[in-house]
């Protein structure tokens, strides 16, 4: 039997018991997702399916890439997406698919001529299963790394802590590219809250490395640049000895015990509103 | 000099590089294509400084020569490169003119060594005589 | 013929505001207006606003440095103010030194730096 004739048999099986068969996917879908998705939202999403899919197989056969498709890709995208922001797994969103060929599955009674159409019906929906899964991992992908890069956002927080004074409290393993990020966002926020005097606290770091300290030493002179100074707080024993022994120099650069004492320290120059030089040695 | 050019993949444009307003005009052009690779405005403006410094290093050091400009892709990434020749002098001391402080003549630094930190990969390609050719690339994270 | 940057005079100090993409012509012919209107005016002090300059190489940066200078011999001071984050760790990067330059956050805060009594000359470090 030719792909179309086939096809267009199926479109016949399809329509004719539409109401009922649309149903019973909505059904045994709802049943998987055990209440997640409002029955009235399956509903709406699965007949819309239903309806896109009988369409392209009466516009397109079975080429399922083609445009006659185009309608029901979208709805999967749209479907899948949905699926992975909620935290459905994969095989949940596969189902959604998958559940249309039980619900047409051939019986006992079936002819012989819709069995092969069904086959033909069966191999689409794996193909539009595999597809949806796709694009669900793609979504995963893209929550993953927007949520990585929320949390750098979140773990370095430039803080105001008066007229004029910020202060980065720095906590936790500092890496090459966190360390950039905390100098991008701590000379943005200069500028953003007028401050020229900033305060970068590593109190919360335990260790400190040559290149850590370089990037450091490159924030604070690029405060500099600017216009603003830099104290450093929160150097304990261990990384003072550790820079040292590094044979980094840190030259002008204030630095204190404690965070409270830089605070005191930039309130003092803030008063007193002492120049600030700029340039690099 | 080797026939070692790397080609940009996409995009590529070429200018000539005979004037203050050139080199003008390359800034704009890298800086275009670096916002159209999505480079962070960091990146963008260390890549655009660093075009602008080779550029000048073009016209002044090398007597004028071109830019090729263009995407590459590698690994799944893309970066902007871009190439600056010239048919100069050439560099007879690549150690000393990448050492930091160096100048040459009226006062001008080279500023190679800077370029080369504002930059990803750098390779450069020099013969006396014959002329230089200095190819930076920097990729979008 | 070039653009020039345009130089505004606010009580005895020079305010330069930087708009344009830096030219070198624009650059030198800057270099000369400013070192021309410091003596004509008899100003105290240069402001640099280099708010929306957004690359500065070290061509730029050697003017900066030499504006500072040649106003110093003529006996007023230079601030440069409103670098850009980007352009700040540019600068870092590529190792330019701006020669001691004094710089402020804001337009605001060079003028106030300019109008204290008895600034320092500013230590080279």
């Amino acid at each position: 039997m030719a792909e179309q004739a086939i096809s267009t048999r199926l479109v016949e099986l399809l329509t004719a018991r539409n109401e009922t068969l649309a149903s019973a996917w909505v059904e045994a879908v709802s049943r998987t997702l055990r209440g997640r998705i409002s029955v009235a939202e399956l509903d709406r999403e699965l007949h819309e399916l239903y309806t896109g899919l009988s369409a392209g197989l009466r516009e397109g056969a079975f080429d399922w890439q083609g445009e006659a498709f185009g309608e029901v890709r979208a709805l999967l995208t749209e479907l899948s997406r949905s699926r992975a922001r909620q935290g459905f797994t994969p095989t949940e969103t596969a189902t959604s698919v998958l559940a249309l060929k039980d619900v047409l599955a051939p019986t006992a009674d079936t002819p012989a001529q819709d069995i092969h159409a069904y086959l033909q019906l069966s191999k689409l929906v794996d193909a539009l299963a595999l597809f949806t899964l796709e694009v669900y991992a793609k979504t995963r992908e893209e929550i993953i790394s927007a949520q990585a890069e929320q949390l750098m956002e979140l773990s370095t927080p430039v803080v105001k802590l008066w007229d004029g004074v910020v202060a980065v409290p720095l906590v936790g393993t500092l890496d090459s590219a966190r360390t950039q990020v905390v100098m991008e966002k701590l000379l943005q926020a200069l500028v953003d809250i007028n401050a020229d005097q900033a305060i970068i606290d590593i109190t919360g770091v335990p260790a400190v490395d040559t290149e850590v300290a370089q990037h450091l030493l490159k924030t604070v002179v690029a405060a500099r640049l600017m216009g603003a100074e830099c104290i450093i707080s929160g150097i304990r024993p261990q990384i003072a000895q550790t820079i040292v022994a590094l044979g980094i120099q840190f030259g002008d650069i204030v630095t204190k015990a404690s965070l409270a004492d830089a605070l005191k320290h930039a309130l003092r120059n803030s008063s007193a509103d002492l120049p600030v030089n700029g340039g690099q040695a | 000099m080797s026939g070692l050019r790397p080609v940009p993949d996409t995009d590529h444009q070429v200018i000539t590089i005979d004037s203050n307003d050139d080199v003008v005009r390359a800034r704009q052009l890298v800086r275009g294509l670096a916002q159209r690779c999505k480079l962070s405005l960091v990146d963008q403006t260390k890549l655009v400084t660093a075009a602008s410094e080779l550029a000048r290093n073009t016209l002044v050091y090398g007597g004028g020569g071109v830019m090729r400009l263009g995407l590459v892709q590698r690994d799944g990434r893309t970066g902007v490169t871009a190439v600056f020749e010239d048919s100069g002098p050439g560099i007879p001391d690549v150690d000393q003119a990448m050492t930091d402080g160096w100048t040459s003549g009226g006062g001008l630094g080279l500023g190679l060594s800077g370029a080369r930190r504002l930059v990803d990969d750098f390779t450069l390609e020099t013969e006396v005589g014959s002329g230089t050719q200095i190819a930076v690339t920097k990729w979008a994270r | 013929m070039t653009e020039r940057v345009p130089v505004l005079k606010i009580g005895d100090v020079l305010l330069v505001s930087i708009q344009v993409d830096l030219e070198d012509q624009i650059v030198l012919d800057l270099q000369e207006d400013l070192a021309s209107r410091i003596v004509d005016s008899g100003a105290r002090g240069v402001v640099i606003d280099i708010t929306a300059v957004e690359i500065v190489d070290s061509f730029v940066g050697r003017m900066l440095a030499t504006t500072a200078a040649i106003s110093r011999m003529l006996d007023a001071e230079t601030v440069v103010v409103g670098m850009r984050p980007a352009v700040a760790i540019t600068l870092v990067e590529l190792g330019l030194s701006l020669g001691g330059v004094r710089t402020a956050l804001t337009l605001e805060k060079g003028l106030n730096l300019l109008a204290r009594p008895g600034i320092d000359r500013p230590a080279q470090r």
